[in-house]
């Protein structure tokens, strides 16, 4: 079970989490084509490394949050706030 | 080819078995193939195959990254059946099972297929109206699927409790007779060696790290750990890895991966004589022949390429599975694990032409491809040696997700298979 760091109530078990998918998506604006539209809904990086990522705290303080985590280890390197752009941390770096 | 047969093991036994010769033969990779299929589990080996086999190519060669069939072909609990929802996914997993059904004699190998029969028990009133639908839209479809009520699920499979005060009571049952289990680990060496016997290499040991194309865009072939190797076309089947292998040509697929767990008991008498699946606790329990309980649980939420999940997961469908069947609770767990599971959004595979020229996917088979695994092998093989698909795997396309022609087997099933 992976321990995660809520940004706001600090490292808790998994299990109080829920996932959220890849993190920084923007949904395309109006007028987009159907190409970009399916991209937003269905197609992602499903990244072999350090993947960004969604949690929210669904059985703790309710928000959602942004994680760093290495899926070749499920090491997670740093979490932070909904908003705030993707630190720059490299695998194998901690946070 | 050695063949297997009464007669052949009566002489090698007069022999001591020291003249069993190997089953497919090693090689290294030559310069060049007419196809290469990436991936060496059951669905890649299967497809050279008939590649081989039915279209009647020869200069084909399988590339896997590990050792034969060390993927999810090795790691899963080899549950097969066909009674799906929708007709598109029904026809599918029908033209494998009936593959399934005359395989053994086709590869000359035993791969133990078993129709035990697989049971999928409802536990509460949405259960029990999505399974009543389900049996009713199979038994249209011509695929064998049956409700059976509590007692009926008991006489069927006995070490059932059907008490009404457990936490998740039996309501009834879908019952697919034709369903049950095979041998994974045989059905990969099966479709090897007679693969191989054709004239198709198997590469172990042997990474694909990139894909080469030409300057209008079509492929020409891969760059591996060992080497690069020329290639007519090329096959992508390579379950977890499936998205990585893609990026190479530039292309991204709707999947996500997430680790899919199973565990197996010590090896008891027989004792558990059919498959039964609860999509609600997520638990799909059989017997091996070895006498090994073989449990499967749910999957862990996140995108992980480690092979393995939390304790938590498999927690929740042993608590429940205690409950279910009493005389299990003594049993002791050897080994649990994990798998790499591909999973598109509608929980249905593609199995397809690319935008890339001689490129193919085969891919998306998630938690539920072992049973495929004919079916797949076999109209991928089809598409790759016509650049066409077979009308059958026409609508498993990567373009259904920009049309929204959907195949919604998530919805419908509301969770795994
Ligand atoms: C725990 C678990 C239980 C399951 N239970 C069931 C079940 O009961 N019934 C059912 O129908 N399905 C089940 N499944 C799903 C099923 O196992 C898969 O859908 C199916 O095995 C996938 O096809 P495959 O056999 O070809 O995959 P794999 O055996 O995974 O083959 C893919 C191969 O590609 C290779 N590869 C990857 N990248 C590269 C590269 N770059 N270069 C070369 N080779 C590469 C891999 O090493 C691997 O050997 C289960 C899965 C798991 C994990």
């Amino acid at each position: 079970m992976l321990l995660i760091a809520c940004p706001y109530c600090g490292p808790r078990a998994e299990i109080e989490f829920a996932y959220g998918g890849e993190a920084h998506i923007a949904r395309p604006g109006p007028g987009v084509t159907e190409e970009e539209w399916a991209a937003f809904l269905y197609l992602r990086d499903n990244t072999k490394g350090v993947l960004a990522e969604r949690w929210r705290h669904s059985h703790g303080c309710g928000r959602f949050f942004n994680a760093l985590r290495d899926t070749r280890t499920d090491r997670i390197l740093t979490t932070y706030e909904m908003g705030t752009p993707r630190p720059d941390i490299k695998e194998g770096e901690a946070a | 080819m050695q063949k297997f047969s009464a007669f052949s093991l009566a002489r090698q036994a007069l022999g001591r078995h020291l003249g069993w010769q190997p089953q497919w033969r090693s090689v290294a990779p030559k310069p060049s193939y007419d196809i290469i299929i990436v991936g060496g589990g059951g669905h890649g080996l299967g497809a050279a195959y008939y590649l081989a086999k039915q279209h009647g190519l020869r200069n084909i060669a399988v590339v896997e990254r590990g050792w034969l069939a060390g993927g999810n072909t090795a790691r899963n609990t080899t549950i097969i059946r066909s009674n799906y929802l929708f007709e598109q996914s029904s026809s599918y997993y029908e033209h494998a099972l009936k593959l399934w059904e005359g395989l053994s004699d086709e590869l000359n190998y035993n791969v133990m297929f078993s129709q035990r029969g697989c049971l999928m028990i409802a536990h509460n009133v949405h259960d029990v109206q999505v399974f009543k639908r389900h049996v009713y839209a199979n038994r249209l479809n011509g695929i064998d699927n049956e409700w059976l009520t509590p007692e009926q699920v008991k006489a069927f499979c006995p070490p059932l409790n059907i008490s009404p005060n457990i936490r998740y009571p039996v309501l009834g049952g879908a019952l697919q007779r034709r369903a049950g289990t095979a041998r994974h680990d045989a059905v990969a060496w099966g479709y090897a060696r007679a693969a191989s016997d054709l004239g198709v290499d198997i590469i172990e040991n042997c990474e694909v790290t990139g894909i080469d194309r030409d300057a209008s865009g079509r492929v020409t072939g891969v760059q591996t750990t060992r080497g690069p190797i020329r290639a007519g076309k090329v096959g992508v089947s390579a379950a977890g890895h499936s998205s990585v292998v893609m990026a190479m040509a530039g292309i991204r697929l709707p999947l996500q991966v997430n680790p899919l767990q199973a565990l197996v008991s010590e090896p008891v008498k027989p004792a558990f004589p059919c498959v039964v699946m609860s999509n609600t606790i997520h638990a799909y329990i059989s017997q091996s022949d070895k006498g090994e309980m073989v449990i499967g649980a749910g999957t862990d939420s996140y995108v992980s390429y480690t092979q393995r999940g939390g304790l938590h997961i498999p927690a929740h469908t042993l608590e429940a599975i205690c409950e279910l069947v009493p005389d299990f609770r003594r049993l002791r767990m050897l080994r649990s694990w994990g798998g790499i599971t591909d999973n598109t959004p509608d929980r249905s595979p593609i199995t397809a032409k690319t935008s890339v020229p001689g490129l193919y996917v085969n891919c998306g088979w998630g938690t539920g491809g072992f049973k495929a695994t004919p079916g797949a092998a076999n109209l991928f093989a089809w598409t790759i040696a016509r650049d066409e698909p077979h009308p059958i795997n026409a609508p498993f396309t990567i373009e259904r997700f920009r049309e929204g022609t959907l195949i919604d087997e998530a919805a419908a099933a509301a969770v795994a298979h």
